[in-house]
């Protein structure tokens, strides 16, 4: 494949794509590469996954399989900020689908999906263990405990 | 550091270690799990360095970011050695003053330390009653160590049953000793460890692995986390002295990615355990050999199930598989496969060391040593909390959590996550126990324990669980696929108020199929969040369905939002702060909602002041007609009703 090709892919995960494939072509470490690739460009794109399968030697359909049924892959673009709302159980006890309104509202966003802006990306998750700070909203990583509407929107303006 | 080539080597290793600490010297522990991390543990772990670097106390007192220390309610937690102080809620502002006055002047700061209900002081952690009622026999050593530091672990008698194991017993004394302590899987499954290890050690085939399960996907469960964040060596001694028993040379560790404090911590432990030689070739020079592949799961519930993880593991969809033939005889790549849960890994050292009579005077006949919970929801105490097998449910949600808050009612208790069911008052008085939970209708799980109030629709809570399953079912059975979905919906008619007669006859008769009939343990255990609750709730469904009201105030479709005319002193709060402008009203008029423009969101009666107390939730009533527009409101005296 010319170099053209893997311009959608990240340093990183082209290492370890070539290396699986020296060791002998090692197809069990397929999810752990799809996982490298994905937390690396925040999503798989076609030339990615076609590129392993062909580094690989596995059938595109099978890469297909997996990145279709595990969460944390996603086969579009992700936005640059990411949003996760917890609606574990013991969250969802203390109110976490209100929460997940007032984010819904704030970013205008429904969960799953990406603001045409491509400034958010909004997921719920099934349990951030933190469950003492409940109901959670995590953004890029930082932990936000019963968030009001007025303190979601000004977090969400401070992100560009 | 050279290699540690014999037991006598690592007993040197860690006299060493010992004479260079000096037990009364000062150490701060802050704990920095996942959980205080979210608190922001590392702006207070950064202050206590720049502060002890101003006071010029640099190379007398230690600091240690250690891992969860369970009192999860109470973080950012600092305990002080070797007067082990306890102070809960630090910021990073309240480090000057630790320093200043605890540890330059030797005094206490009294308002961060816990305060029980009689406004007494308790200083010593051990003491507070989160704590005093627990048996931290595996989940203590979190506050002594850093995770990533093997010489603390060492320190501790680390390692110590594993070179006991390999130099003193033979695998086949391992395996008895694992048995005869009946240590019962931590996963959920709850089936003998022992008895797993030695189908494992005697299925045909030279090549044998050993798995941790560190998926942990039980939404609200956070125990093996915090095991492996906090003390990973402790389950990677344990994962070695069951290799060794059974004849495995290769580990995998299986963890969930939305754990990434976990698998960093992991990874460096095993580094570590390999540039000591406890680890890869000839390990302590006794000539076993034994290594650890992580591998990161991907985001699905159900991979976690046993068959399918190990498919997994193959670089397949992880998906489960019918068990004819079981894993332990035919797993990973066809090969015997042990595997066992973070927390039953952690355990066999103890065992190990302390033998097979100390663990079993620990618990009841049917369930030895001790189960580490997440007591979460709607309690005091929210945290990770370790208590023998025995202990009744009562002790655990009241004594160590302190009960519920704002003064509510207990309505009953959830275990088992989505597999389990929901236990009500009337069996608070029960043992933690696998048997005695799975009679009421429910399972020990792998230890969430969710706790719920008058404010909780049970309903809305099976319809939550079976939403879970719906979208975690991996859709290879007819039952699993098709049977949680039509469950689902018959929920889901329900608590939007189109509940039928005959919905709960219809709920239990499919329960019957998908419990009976599915491939895996998924779509097995699926029913019993719905049959636990029509057990012990059965008139919440019936007033749902036959009289539109959710008692709970819960189910939105079913609650109506209205403003008391009579107690409504124009404020305006609530009529600024409607994200829908549903509120009319004015300056001395009445409040009244719109119930066309009304979504429910509750703002009003959040935002409605104490002492007005104007908002109402109704259900399963008729709204009263709306006062005509220009009601003015009626003063109360004083302000005072």
């Amino acid at each position: 494949m010319a170099d053209a090709e893997t311009k959608s892919i990240d340093k990183a995960s082209i290492e370890m794509i070539e290396k699986a494939a020296s060791d002998g072509g090692d197809k069990s470490a397929l999810i752990q590469i799809l996982l490298t690739i994905q937390s690396e460009n925040h999503w798989l794109s076609k030339d990615a996954l076609m590129w392993v399968s062909e580094k690989l030697s596995i059938p595109l359909t099978q890469i297909y399989h997996i990145s279709t049924f595990y969460k944390a892959f996603s086969l579009v673009p992700k936005g640059r900020h990411s949003v996760s709302v917890c609606l574990g159980t013991a969250c969802h006890v203390r109110g976490a689908p209100r929460l997940l309104d007032k984010v819904t509202d704030a970013l205008k966003v429904k969960p799953g999906g990406t603001t045409r802006d491509m400034r958010f990306t909004l997921n719920t998750v099934n349990c951030l263990g933190c469950c003492a700070l409940g109901p959670v909203m995590v953004v890029d990583g930082q932990y936000y405990s019963k968030p009001s509407t007025k303190e979601i929107e000004q977090i969400a303006t401070a992100c560009k | 550091m050279p290699k540690l080539n014999s037991a006598t080597d690592l007993e040197k290793f860690r006299q060493r270690i010992l004479t260079h600490r000096d037990p009364n010297k000062v150490s701060v522990a802050i704990c920095s799990g996942t959980g205080c991390h979210a608190y922001g543990s590392e702006k207070v772990a950064e202050a206590f360095v720049d502060e002890i670097e101003r006071n010029g106390l640099r190379g007398k007192v230690d600091i240690r970011r250690t891992g969860c220390h369970g009192f999860c309610e109470r973080g950012t937690i600092v305990v002080i050695f070797p007067e082990e102080i306890c102070y809960l809620r630090v910021k990073p502002e309240d480090v000057p003053e630790i320093i200043s006055t605890t540890l330059v002047e030797k005094k206490l700061v009294d308002r961060l330390l816990y305060e029980d209900g009689n406004g007494q002081k308790i200083v010593h952690e051990g003491e507070i009653p989160f704590y005093k009622h627990q048996n931290r026999i595996v989940f203590g050593n979190n506050r002594l160590i850093d995770p990533k530091s093997l010489d603390d672990y060492i320190a501790l008698g680390g390692y110590s049953a594993l070179a006991k194991a390999l130099f003193r017993m033979t695998p086949e004394q391992v395996l008895e000793e694992v048995k005869e302590a009946n240590l019962r899987g931590r996963g959920g499954g709850g089936f003998p460890a022992g008895i797993k290890w030695e189908t494992t050690r005697n299925a045909p085939g030279e090549i044998k692995y050993v798995i941790v399960n560190a998926d942990e996907g039980d939404p609200g469960a956070y125990m093996d986390r915090s095991l492996l964040e906090g003390n990973p060596h402790s389950v990677l001694e344990g994962l070695l002295i069951g290799a060794y028993a059974i004849g495995s040379h290769q580990g995998f560790v299986y963890v969930r990615q939305e754990y990434p404090l976990a698998v960093e911590n992991l990874d460096i432990a095993l580094g570590q355990a390999r540039e000591y030689g406890l680890l890869d070739k000839n390990i302590l020079g006794s000539g076993f050999d034994f290594d650890v592949m992580v591998h990161r799961g991907a985001g699905a519930f159900v991979s976690g199930e046993s068959s399918a993880l190990m498919t997994a593991i193959e670089g397949r969809v992880g998906e489960p598989r019918p068990k004819y033939i079981r894993s332990a005889v035919s797993g990973i790549w066809e090969r015997p496969s042990n595997l066992n849960n973070v927390e039953t890994w952690a355990t066999v050292p103890l065992i190990i060391n302390k033998g097979v009579d100390w663990f079993r005077g620990i618990g009841t006949e049917g369930s030895k040593g001790t189960k580490i919970f997440s007591l979460v929801g709607k309690v005091n105490n929210t945290g990770l909390v370790e208590v023998p097998m025995g202990m009744t449910l009562r002790e655990v949600i009241f004594d160590i959590g302190g009960g519920i808050p704002k003064g509510k009612k207990f309505k009953a208790v959830q275990t088992g996550g989505p597999s389990g069911g929901c236990v009500p008052e009337s069996f608070l008085d029960l043992p933690i126990d696998f048997d005695e939970l799975a009679k009421a209708g429910s399972m020990m799980g792998s230890g969430g324990m969710i706790v719920m109030d008058e404010d909780t629709c049970m309903v809305d809570l099976a319809r939550y669980f079976l939403n879970f399953l719906a979208e975690e079912s991996c859709g290879k059975c007819v039952p699993g696929r098709e049977g949680i979905y039509q469950m689902l919906k018959i929920l889901n008619r329900i608590c939007e108020g189109k509940g039928k007669e005959g919905d709960i006859e219809l709920l239990e008769e499919i329960s019957e199929v998908v419990r009976d009939a599915s491939l895996c343990a998924l779509g097995g255990t699926a029913p019993n969040p719905v049959l636990s609750t029509i057990r012990y709730f059965r008139d919440e469904y019936e007033a749902h369905i036959k009289e539109k009201r959710c008692p709970a105030g819960v189910c939105k479709a079913l609650i109506s939002y209205y403003i008391n005319p009579e107690k409504c002193q124009a404020c305006l709060i609530c009529l600024r702060d409607c994200p829908v402008n549903a509120i009319t009203g004015g300056k001395n008029l009445v409040h009244a909602i719109d119930q066309d423009k009304c979504i429910k969101c509750g703002t009003c009666l959040e935002v409605c002041p104490t002492r007005f107390d104007a908002v109402v939730k109704l259900s399963g009533v008729a709204v009263p007609e709306p006062v005509a527009e220009g009601t003015e409101v009626v003063r109360k005296r004083g302000g005072k009703k």
